[in-house]
């Protein structure tokens, strides 16, 4: 069961603003049946051009529910300009914070609310022009790129939860992966994979003992401890942790986070490094 | 949802597929091995001897309920370790064969590990997961067509959880014998809810959960047709004669043995009373709530469970508004498994996708009363009711989506 917070259930049973209104300044959809939620938001402004009324209707879960009847509350009495302002992360804080699997919920909240003053202005919807990533749910890079800018996702499955991109049949779990670091700034150096693949036991070996001399001991031998390969059988290899190490709590990390590690990046990466017993 | 809220009004409890309610009587026979009789079944002196000999009768009634032998059962901790067992078992006697045939809407606990074997084994398998029909059945010549010289086993469940659809195993038993196939079928919705007499069929492997019939979380039994090859998961100790180690988790196999007798003495009852308030549940819903369809095949299907759709609305928002009047439901719906599309059972039965957001399963036990079903009937519409006020979709209901067309979604 999700938690909720209190807000959220209230928004929920008791939502605010559900309705239509006929003669709307601005009307704004997003979502739809097939993808489980789905939004219709209505709002009309005032002789000051302030919203003086908004209105939803909303298909789908609790939280979406919640988000449609929290946003109305929140734009009332705000211009434009002020409204066009408020984020996702402004709708889910209002709401006492959401479940982070249900973030889209709060994303659907924000993107009616742009098709809504968009419609008003008579302009395109800005987050449809760009190309559509997930076709699941019909999610654009753009809306991607803005939810990694502006909720500082770190994660496909962060991305998900905010946009529901890729949380269908997964094809495009790639092109997030590089959309996100694009976003990041992280230009991914290719590095050519030179690891060799069907090595003799003999091979192995030798490489191990060149990795072992190169780079491992030097390092272990910083700390006072050695290392010594006593056997290597297909992918396992049996080492045993020396001097220091040999009595360091720490030296299964050492052996899985460093050792292992070393082995797989520089000789085989379906090695498995075992202590001896 | 505040602990104090919920101890205020009574829980009307309809989810007796996801667990059952431990019988008053099961738990009284399981205390004393809590307490008093703590002893190892395993031990050589008395005191731990009479606990054994507790085991031995706890066997010999889940034996009575499916019509199988004691030294054919093997006492597992759930479910889902008595699938895995079974599956593994039968590969690894067909170590040669590659082939899995399993339908598309199998538990989890089938249909993941089906897919993640190569983990296991390391062998990829083919796996073959069967369709289903509108109504959830399967088609018996697709799956004769199916089967393959390097089929090792064939996984079905006996009854769906979802929609408590009824497979015919017994008859896919005898094909897949025919054909020198091992037969395995996940049996945790059906046990205790529709007669099951193993000494007539050919089945080799069937899985059972205590919990879901009104015995503790935590107890399952893995069924082993005398003579079926078998080959341990759980490799320790000789208990349960080498075929599971561990030591026996004895006051959940007393009370499991209990359930299993309460479930043979009420069977009469859970086909007749149950099914007769599951009838009038179904029925009163259909009528009352214009655009609802039922979901699976109307007669072939378990007593206590029926699973309806109610188009234009989203099921964890029925959820949440039948939690308020304490009644304890589950969905299909994308929102409340936590991922974002429909259950796979209901995308596998081709539910459109107007309804199979809004699906809603309604499993009773003997302990459901006529009141609690007047009450669902009562409560029910006027939320479905509410919620599709509030769903753009309702009105202009024909008219098709808002926005749908710029979402190609793949749930539909």
């Amino acid at each position: 069961m999700w938690e909720y917070t209190d807000k959220v259930r209230d928004h929920f049973m008791n939502p605010r603003n559900v309705g239509e209104i006929p003669d709307a300044d601005g009307v704004g959809e997003v979502g739809s049946l097939a993808c489980g939620d789905a939004l219709k938001l209505f709002f009309k402004l005032g002789p000051d051009q302030r919203i003086a009324d908004a209105k939803f209707k909303t298909f789908g879960c609790a939280s979406a529910i919640a988000s449609s009847s929290a946003l109305t509350e929140m734009i009332k009495g705000l211009t434009l300009e002020e409204a066009a302002r408020i984020s996702n992360e402004d709708i889910a804080d209002f709401l006492g914070g959401l479940p982070k699997e249900k973030m889209h919920c709060s994303v659907m909240g924000r993107e009616a609310l742009e098709a809504a003053i968009a419609n008003y202005r008579g302009a395109p919807i800005p987050m449809v022009q760009g190309e559509v990533v997930c076709e699941c749910f019909g999610v654009t890079d753009l809306e991607i790129r803005r939810a990694i800018k502006e909720s500082k996702l770190k994660t496909v499955e962060e991305i998900t939860n905010f946009t529901k991109a890729g949380g269908g049949c997964g094809r495009c779990v790639e092109r997030l992966e590089e959309i996100l670091r694009e976003e990041r700034h992280e230009v991914q150096e290719i590095i050519p994979d030179q690891r060799k693949r069907g090595l003799t036991n003999i091979q192995k070996i030798k490489l191990i003992e060149e990795l072992f001399d190169r780079e491992i001991r030097p390092a272990l031998r910083k700390d006072g401890g050695d290392i010594e390969l006593i056997d290597l059988d297909g992918n396992f290899v049996t080492v045993a942790l020396r001097g220091a190490c040999g009595t360091c709590k720490k030296s299964q990390t050492t052996l899985k986070e460093y050792v292992e590690k070393k082995l797989r990046e520089q000789v085989l990466d379906s090695l498995i490094v075992e202590e001896a017993r | 949802m505040t602990s104090a809220r919920q101890d205020q009004r009574p829980v009307i409890y309809m989810d007796n597929n996801a667990t059952t309610r431990v019988a008053p009587e099961v738990l009284e026979a399981m205390l004393p091995y809590f307490s008093d009789l703590y002893g190892n079944p395993s031990s050589m002196h008395s005191f731990g001897g009479q606990v054994g000999r507790q085991v031995v009768a706890a066997r010999r009634q889940v034996a009575d309920l499916i019509g199988a032998q004691p030294e054919e059962l093997i006492f597992t901790s759930c479910g889902t370790e008595s699938d895995s067992t079974a599956i593994l078992a039968a590969l690894q006697a067909n170590s040669e064969k590659r082939h899995i045939v399993t339908t598309r809407v199998e538990h989890p606990a089938v249909k993941n590990l089906c897919e993640h074997l190569d983990r296991l084994t390391g062998h990829k398998h083919r796996v073959t997961q069967l369709p289903v029909d509108r109504e959830g059945m399967l088609d018996l010549e697709q799956y004769e067509a199916a089967l393959a010289d390097d089929t090792a086993v064939v996984s079905v469940m006996w009854a769906n959880n979802e929609t408590g659809v009824i497979f015919p195993v017994e008859e896919m038993a005898r094909i897949a014998k025919s054909r020198g196939i091992l037969f395995h079928t996940d049996a945790v919705q059906a046990v205790g809810k529709i007669p099951i007499n193993l000494a007539d069929s050919v089945i080799d492997f069937l899985s059972i959960s205590g919990h879901k019939l009104h015995a503790p979380k935590g107890i399952g039994v893995l069924y082993v047709r005398k003579g079926a090859p078998f080959a341990p998961l759980i490799i320790g100790g000789h208990q349960e004669k080498g075929r599971r180690g561990g030591t026996e988790n004895v006051a959940a196999i007393v009370g499991l043995g209990r359930a299993c007798e309460l479930a043979a003495d009420r069977m009469e009852e859970e086909n007749g009373r149950v099914r007769a308030l599951r009838d009038k549940l179904e029925r009163g819903l259909l009528a009352q709530i214009p655009s609802s369809l039922l979901n699976g095949h109307p007669q072939k299907r378990l007593p206590n469970t029926t699973n309806i759709s109610f188009e234009y609305v989203e099921g964890e928002a029925i959820l949440l508004h039948l939690d308020q009047y304490g009644i304890c439901a589950s969905s299909g719906s994308a929102c409340t498994s936590g991922s974002l599309e429909p259950s796979h059972v209901m995308r596998a039965m081709g539910v459109p996708f107007t309804a199979a957001h809004g699906s809603v399963r309604l499993s009773l036990s003997v302990y459901n009363t006529e009141a609690e079903v007047d009450f669902v009937v009562e409560k029910l519409p006027g939320i479905i009711a509410k919620l599709r006020e509030m769903s753009p979709f309702w009105q202009s209901s024909h008219q098709g989506a808002v926005g749908g067309a710029s979402c190609p979604c793949s749930c539909s």
